[in-house]
């Protein structure tokens, strides 16, 4: 109870960062060259200023830009992130539609990424400064180093064109009607080659991170206890290291979110999966501005929730920050 | 000097070194070497690397030297990226001075700021800074300096915090210095090593996030830029890949040398903290 108060307060304390983003980026988009009406006039192919006008009265434009701002707030209270004229539909909808496949490449990449971190940083921090630990530490600094698009491309090129074991792009086959175990299966291969283009970075910052806490745990006090008892040193690493060892790899998901949702753009671009990345990319070319504000809203929330998940974890894995506070 | 022995007596640092002066070097070199417009049409469209001797690295999708733009490509990565680090540091310096020296509300006015920053994906902020300001050369660097700012500012806070009340801070408050010169004159520059080795960081970030950019084709069209080349080539990607290839290399040479030299300064200059 006593934790899930302690993330309520910082979850509250989020809020006003929230609100924060939406004024500011509100007020930086009032500075774009055009607007919606401009958008919309231009797919129509053109059309007289009297009508533009009257667009602009219909959608709101015509007010001040404090008016329109306090507009904008009301309506999201009650969930309304306006209408796309691009996309003829409400913001809401089309973001709703594009949040499932960024959600689901996210879990797989955190996942991969946190997985095979904790097991190549275990290994390295095994045999320190030996064979182990010095490849997979310059794995490591080069996956660090390896531009996500660029290694997307790669695989692409390997996997699909030369090797065509998995396909090169897209969330499933469109050309045959899938359901059921068939659908699961199939949009799983879509997403081996993303996942694996996502996650590569945060593999390579965990494995990273991990050592480090392991070789800092190994030397505490407890851990010479633990082996002075007795206890054969498969224990000793997976009750009473690991568990410690956690904890930075816990906080680091948390401050990655927001740079995974970042890398999500670009990754969803090279697969062409149709998820809110690629959103944001193609309402940036449309000049879809009320969309593109509604995807900074809901990429902020996904990473305040994300945050909120990562205290409470924090929280179960070390019992003296719920005893504090 | 002991840290510059300490740095030289680690190979990763070495070898970083190496592979950041051979990317300026082809930063210097490529006007010497290519003297004709790197983006201007030099022979036949998609030439294979090391198949025809003027085009050692071939030609992309409309006949322009892979060589050349990959050597003019080092100049902007390297501008783009170090004026993007300079401007992210400077703002990151002062807000986080500010914010560390004063505390109370302008610390907690400016810590709101930069956790809205960081709340909101930078790349995603990028996107919107381009969609509002365009896409050019100038504004793509400032955009990049722009999103980058908030980790060292937290960096700079948390050294202010911990040397404020030090006694030489406490000295120069009892002769009388005005906090500007406190600030500026006594705290920063014990302040200043860290944000620095962290400047590398920043770089490397700031490289990687500028092709990005390009690759979706939102950063300067005009100019040779690596990540315009990788975004080129997918076009001719099933067959013609070594278009995406070379460039990217380059990126992840570039990419590796920052990170490298950050971490050999980082650990020569506090011996202590080495990660082992």
């Amino acid at each position: 109870m006593r934790i899930l108060s302690l993330a309520g307060r910082r979850l509250a304390a989020s809020i006003p960062t929230l609100f924060l983003i939406l004024i500011g980026v509100f007020l930086l988009l009032q500075l774009a060259p055009g607007d919606t009406v401009d958008a919309l006039m231009a797919q129509m192919g053109g059309g007289d200023a009297a009508s533009a006008e009257a667009l602009r009265k219909f959608y709101g434009l015509d007010l001040s830009v404090p008016a329109q701002l306090g507009n904008y707030l009301w309506h999201l209270v009650r969930l309304d992130l306006g209408f796309s004229s691009i996309y003829g539909k409400p913001v809401a909808t089309v973001i709703l539609e594009r949040l499932p496949p960024t959600i689901l490449l996210m879990t797989a990449s955190l996942s991969f990424a946190f997985f095979f971190g904790l097991v190549f940083g275990v290994i390295a921090s095994r045999g320190v400064n030996r064979w182990p630990d010095t490849l997979i530490s310059t794995l490591g600094l080069i996956f660090y180093a390896t531009p996500s698009f660029w290694f997307g491309l790669m695989a692409i090129v390997v996997f699909s064109v030369y090797l065509q074991w998995l396909p090169p792009g897209g969330f499933e086959d469109i050309g045959t009607v899938q359901t059921g175990i068939w659908r699961v299966l199939d949009i799983a291969a879509h997403l081996v080659l993303p996942t694996l283009t996502l996650g590569l970075i945060f593999l390579a910052i965990y494995l990273r991170i991990m050592r480090a806490s392991m070789l800092e745990v190994l030397n505490l006090d407890f851990v010479r206890t633990a082996r002075a008892k007795g206890l054969d040193e498969t224990h000793v690493i997976t009750r009473h290291v690991l568990r410690n060892a956690l904890l930075p790899m816990v906080t680091l998901i948390g401050l990655q979110a927001g740079t995974m949702l970042g890398g999500s753009v670009v990754v969803e671009s090279v697969f062409s999966l149709p998820g809110l990345g690629r959103l944001a990319y193609e309402s940036v070319v449309q000049r879809d501005l009320n969309t593109l504000l509604g995807i900074v809203f809901v990429s902020a929330l996904l990473v305040i929730s994300v945050n909120f998940v990562v205290d409470l974890l924090y929280a179960r894995l070390d019992p003296r920050i719920a005893a504090e506070g | 000097m002991d840290a510059m022995k300490r740095y030289f007596r680690s190979p990763a640092a070495v070898i970083g070194l190496i592979l950041l002066l051979l990317v300026i070097a082809m930063a210097v070199s490529a006007g010497f070497l290519y003297p004709r417009d790197p983006l201007a049409l030099a022979g036949r469209p998609l030439i294979w690397p090391f198949s025809n001797p003027r085009f050692l690295l071939g030609t992309d999708n409309s006949g322009r030297d892979i060589a050349a733009q990959i050597f003019y490509g080092a100049r902007i990565s390297l501008l783009i990226g170090g004026v993007a680090t300079v401007i992210a540091i400077l703002i990151g310096i002062l807000v986080g001075a500010f914010a560390g020296y004063y505390g109370g509300w302008v610390d907690n006015v400016l810590m709101r700021i930069t956790e809205a920053f960081q709340t909101l994906p930078n790349f995603v902020l990028l996107l919107v800074l381009v969609a509002v300001f365009g896409s050019t050369l100038t504004t793509v660097t400032i955009a990049v300096g722009v999103v980058s700012w908030p980790a060292p500012a937290r960096l700079t806070r948390a050294e202010f915090l911990s040397l404020r009340n030090r006694e030489f801070v406490q000295a120069g408050k009892t002769l009388g210095m005005k906090d500007v010169q406190l600030i500026l004159g006594e705290i920063l520059p014990n302040a200043l090593p860290p944000v620095i080795v962290y400047a590398s960081v920043v770089m490397a970030v700031a490289i990687l996030l500028e092709s990005a950019l390009a690759f979706l084709r939102l950063s300067d069209p005009n100019v040779a830029s690596w990540g315009n080349l990788i975004g080129l080539g997918r076009d001719v990607l099933r067959v013609q890949w070594y278009v995406s290839a070379i460039p990217g290399i380059a990126i992840l040479v570039t990419v590796l040398a920052v990170s490298l030299v950050g971490q050999g300064l980082n650990d020569a200059l506090n011996p202590r903290l080495k990660s082992r």
